[in-house]
């Protein structure tokens, strides 16, 4: 045996422990889960027994799943659309100054340090929904004292847009990574290119507006993915802001239905269409960029 | 000119501010009850400084999470050595031993990092039930170390990217084979690559809490699921809470403060560019 050859048996080699794990953990424990989608295991003993589509079929006319992705999708507008806006704003303020960068910067992105169960835990109490009175606390009561008493609101507990007041917490905590994205992606315009612009006479706002937004398209596009893929996954933070799903579900997505529906409810059939559902999601967010992005490193 | 140029300026740092104020709000909160005695602590008085300081809040937080605390330290600097090494050989193999298909299995291994956890935890829970891992530490662990392997097989692989074809060439001229060049050559250079992935997965294994809760018993819970525990049952005061927040968010905020420009790096290579 050549040693070139010995060499790339050799390199194989230490690729298939991880390949391997990978294989049985990623593919086939979803594989696995689609098994379980399509069968009516209730209870704590497997059961195996092919029922197709029901679990399917029961979900999609379930008033509760129904609920549970209208919120995602309310959440994931909100979530997207203000993170966007916030981490432009941000990026283009930090890229305008001159001093403390550095420390804004820090504090703008110390949230992604911090786990989303945290995150909550505080929300919580500051999104308390008593709206007047003496047990008035967390955000209202601030609202209250500068004079900004007609904004106090239920919050996560409003039974229509209780979702809204999650997507704030969410926003708080990443459209700092969104910053960090579009500061990375203004950084890497040639200041050439800028300063011709100036040269022709253009103003800042224009620069921004005919020069850099063009050249962040792909940044946004990133940005999107990855903040529509944490979003559809939206869990822990939900998980301890409003434990139960808030009332009716009014805060539940997916997600969480999943857990409740197998581990508490042990319909593990019904469950597994809950996971097969949301992973069906992602991939058709995620497989696309993917390939998009691995192309493109090919190309450079 | 310079005038307007100044206005403008200080309308940036107002609108910076602003944001800051907002970002720190939180922060504030949680600083200001835990800093007060048992005594200070009112739902109505949360926003105000308090008047005496003590450590009550954090004594009493402490109490109750500290074994949790420890369960999340060893969990996240197990997990994320092991992946960290998995991911180092992955990507000096991915980068200098490419072969027919091998951006194929790069990308269906980065795939495994954005699906949802959901969708292979019955079968998770099932195997480690079955190998009689489940409920325990080490079962958490070597779930973290494979759904690690994902992102810090694509950290190594980009840092490796940027090691010239041709050192590696040399040194197999020199007779070193594939795990030579690797232990000889990658490692050596591999320090900072290593403190990236390291620090990275330290800061999402600490945060997890999907994964804890599936897999481990109560008298296991990282720091995560015993606060999120500790939020839903309204036995223990809403100051504790707000100071165990605080106690489970220290560790990887002060890893963030002091080695921000390693966590940014594996932030920025979260993104897929690297």
């Amino acid at each position: 045996m050549g040693r070139k050859r010995k060499d790339r048996l050799g390199a194989l080699a230490l690729l298939l422990p991880s390949a391997a794990a990978i294989g049985v953990f990623v593919y086939g424990f979803v594989g696995w889960t689609v098994r379980v989608s399509m069968s009516d295991w209730r209870g704590i003993m497997p059961d195996y027994t092919f029922i197709g589509f029901q679990n399917f079929m029961t979900l999609f006319q379930q008033d509760r799943f129904q609920t549970n992705m209208w919120n995602t999708l309310v959440f994931t507008v909100a979530f997207i659309i203000v993170c966007l806006l916030l981490g432009l704003l941000l990026a283009v303020l930090l890229d305008r100054s001159m001093r403390g960068e550095w420390l804004f910067r820090t504090i703008f992105l110390f949230p992604m340090a911090i786990s989303f169960v945290v995150t909550g835990v505080v929300w919580r109490w500051l999104l308390n929904p008593v709206m007047e009175g003496t047990r008035l606390t967390g955000l209202n009561l601030l609202l209250h004292e500068i004079g900004l008493g007609a904004l106090a609101s239920p919050w996560h507990m409003h039974p229509t847009w209780g979702m809204l007041a999650i997507a704030l917490a969410a926003t708080w905590q990443l459209s700092g990574y969104v910053m960090a994205l579009y500061l990375a992606g203004i950084r890497g315009i040639p200041e050439q290119l800028r300063e011709s612009a100036r040269v022709d006479g253009a103003s800042e706002w224009q620069i921004y507006r005919r020069v850099v937004l063009p050249m962040l398209r792909p940044v946004t596009l990133g940005a999107v993915v990855i903040l529509g893929h944490i979003s559809l996954k939206i869990f822990d933070l939900i998980m301890a802001i409003s434990p139960e799903g808030g009332r009716g579900f009014s805060v539940e997505v997916p997600a969480m239905n999943m857990w409740f529906t197998t581990f508490r409810g042990l319909r593990f059939g019904r469950g597994a269409a809950i996971a097969v559902i949301l992973f069906v999601m992602v991939s058709l967010l995620v497989i696309p960029y993917l390939r998009y992005s691995l192309r493109r490193e090919v190309e450079r | 000119m310079r005038a307007r140029r100044a206005f403008r300026q200080s309308w940036h740092y107002l609108l910076l501010a602003a944001a800051a104020a907002f970002f720190l709000m939180p922060v504030y909160v949680m600083l200001v009850t835990g800093l007060k005695p048992f005594a200070e602590v009112a739902l109505p008085r949360m926003w105000h400084l308090p008047q005496q300081l003590s450590f009550d809040n954090f004594a009493a937080a402490f109490n109750v999470l500290s074994g949790n605390l420890f369960n999340s330290l060893l969990v996240a600097i197990l997990g994320a050595l092991g992946s960290a090494m998995l991911g180092s050989l992955n990507g000096y193999v991915l980068s200098k031993w490419r072969f027919r298909g091998s951006n194929f299995v790069f990308g269906a291994m980065l795939f495994g990092m954005f699906i949802p956890y959901q969708s292979v935890l019955i079968p998770l829970v099932r195997f480690m039930q079955e190998i009689n891992l489940y409920g325990g530490l080490p079962g958490l662990i070597l779930t973290h170390i494979v759904y690690g392997i994902p992102i810090t097989t694509l950290i190594f692989r980009n840092y490796f990217a940027t090691v010239p074809t041709e050192v590696v060439d040399s040194a197999q001229i020199d007779g070193a084979g594939v795990l030579g060049v690797y232990r000889y050559i990658m490692l050596p250079i591999a320090i900072p690559g290593f403190a990236v992935t390291i620090i990275w997965q330290f800061t999402q294994l600490w945060n997890d809490f999907l994964f804890a809760i599936a897999l481990t018993e109560p008298r296991h819970w990282p720091v995560t699921v015993a606060l999120q525990n500790l939020a839903g049952a309204r036995v223990v005061e809403w100051n504790v809470q707000m100071a165990g927040a605080l106690l489970a968010a220290l560790p990887t905020v002060l890893v963030y403060i002091i080695l921000g420009r390693y966590f940014l790096r594996g932030l920025m290579s979260g993104s897929l560019k690297g």
